[in-house]
């Protein structure tokens, strides 16, 4: 039981920044200037080395012959369990910023909360992670700054993105059957405990975006039960593709 | 990092890493541990970036020259604690240097440097300080862009990490 549980979080914690990841991806060659370009892929490749860390453990935990690259790679679309908010699309770079704020200051206390889980493994994950994160979480808070405070139609942007993305920023903080089992093993944190304080992190960055939040949002949820978007089947398309197409394909 | 075999160091001074060839992986400071299992070495290293390619190769070429030697060896990747900046040597510094790398500074004056605070970071070409940053990312995920504004000479800077 404990170990179902176990291996299910760690999917769970590997899956958003595996979907984050490749979004990012899809920006190589495509960033609106060298310095941004390059950020993308960097952030996505951090996340993909954090996520190894998950999927590796994962898979030991699973066992029956599991791989790092079978749980990356080949589970169905509801078996992933990311939020909604990470396999929203790139409309323009205003959207790829906001999402990226949105779930990088999520990131970043969720790891520090992880720090000091009592398995040492995600433990030592999280320590490691957070080196990064921390400046992820500098990059897309400046770019969120420079977008919101820049020019109108930068601002106008900036609004209109973080009008659609806010209703999936509370997905996060909604445990699943398995966070709570998770928190109650002292594994992982009571997610409902980061929300103010994830709330206020957002606020403060958006004052001095001049940004502020929709008046009204219906949030959505469901990606964490495996319930996604449109357009994850599509992600999935193309993430999948090597693995489907050449079975126990090696680099 | 105090390997008690001389012939077990000098293995791993001749293995570098990938991306920055002139830098010894014992210098960049990423061998953690040495054991020994009968007659197999278990190396321990642990990354400079989760995401870090070279890793992989980094392991490839341990056990490559070790066998070179008729020796056998593991590889052990640990993440805890996790890998700083601090433990570059002195002579990984320098190597740096002349590669044409400026190395890291304290995570505080790193931090004012990443902000776009200018003439912090001296030029690995020129040695001027006037020289601003590019790109808060660089070529690999553990440097930074910049820019001599002196002698125009592009350069990488590396990322203090703690």
């Amino acid at each position: 039981m404990e170990q179902k549980a176990l291996s299910d979080y760690l999917m769970l914690l590997g899956d958003n920044p595996t979907i984050l990841g490749q979004r990012l991806g899809e920006l190589c060659g495509h960033g609106p200037e060298l310095e941004t370009d390059i950020a993308m892929t960097n952030i996505s490749l951090d996340l993909f080395g954090q996520v190894r860390n998950y999927f590796q453990y994962a898979a030991e935990v699973m066992g029956n012959g599991a791989t790092e690259d079978s749980v990356a790679m080949l589970r169905l679309e509801h078996e992933y369990k990311n939020a909604l908010l990470v396999e929203q699309p790139n409309r323009d770079f205003a959207y790829v910023i906001c999402r990226q704020f949105l779930f990088d200051v999520y990131h970043q206390l969720l790891l520090k909360e992880l720090m000091s889980s009592k398995n040492e493994r995600i433990s030592a994950i999280a320590h490691k992670s957070i080196k990064e994160v921390d400046y992820h979480v500098d990059f897309s808070s400046t770019w969120m700054k420079r977008l919101g405070d820049g020019t109108d139609e930068s601002n106008k942007r900036l609004s209109e993105a973080m009008g659609f993305l806010w209703r999936y920023s509370m997905e996060l903080f909604e445990p699943t059957e398995t966070e709570t089992l998770i928190a109650e093993m002292s594994v992982g944190p009571d997610l409902g405990e980061l929300k103010p304080v994830y709330l206020e992190k957002v606020k403060e960055v958006l004052n001095e975006s001049n940004i502020e939040l929709p008046e009204k949002t219906t949030f959505q949820y469901g990606g964490k039960t495996g319930r996604h978007t449109e357009y994850m089947g599509y992600i999935l398309a193309e993430f999948q593709y090597m693995q489907r197409a050449y079975p126990n394909m090696q680099w | 990092m105090q390997i008690a075999d001389p012939e077990i160091e000098d293995i791993l001074r001749s293995v570098s890493d990938p991306e920055i060839p002139v830098l010894s992986i014992m210098d960049m400071g990423i061998v953690r541990k040495v054991d020994q299992d009968g007659g197999q070495y278990i190396i321990s290293i642990t990354p400079t970036y989760s995401g870090c390619p070279a890793m992989d190769t980094i392991g490839d070429d341990i056990k490559a020259a070790f066998k070179a030697q008729d020796l056998s060896a593991v590889i052990k990747l640990i993440l805890s604690p996790a890998w700083t900046t601090d433990w570059i040597t002195p002579r990984g510094r320098t190597a740096l240097e002349k590669y044409g790398i400026a190395a890291p500074l304290e995570a505080t004056a790193d931090k004012d440097a990443l902000v776009g605070k200018p003439h912090m970071i001296k030029c690995t070409n020129c040695g001027s300080m006037n020289t601003k940053m590019v790109s808060r990312f660089g070529s690999t995920a553990c440097k930074a862009l910049f820019q001599c504004e002196d002698c125009h000479e592009p350069f990488d800077y590396f990322k203090c990490l703690k």
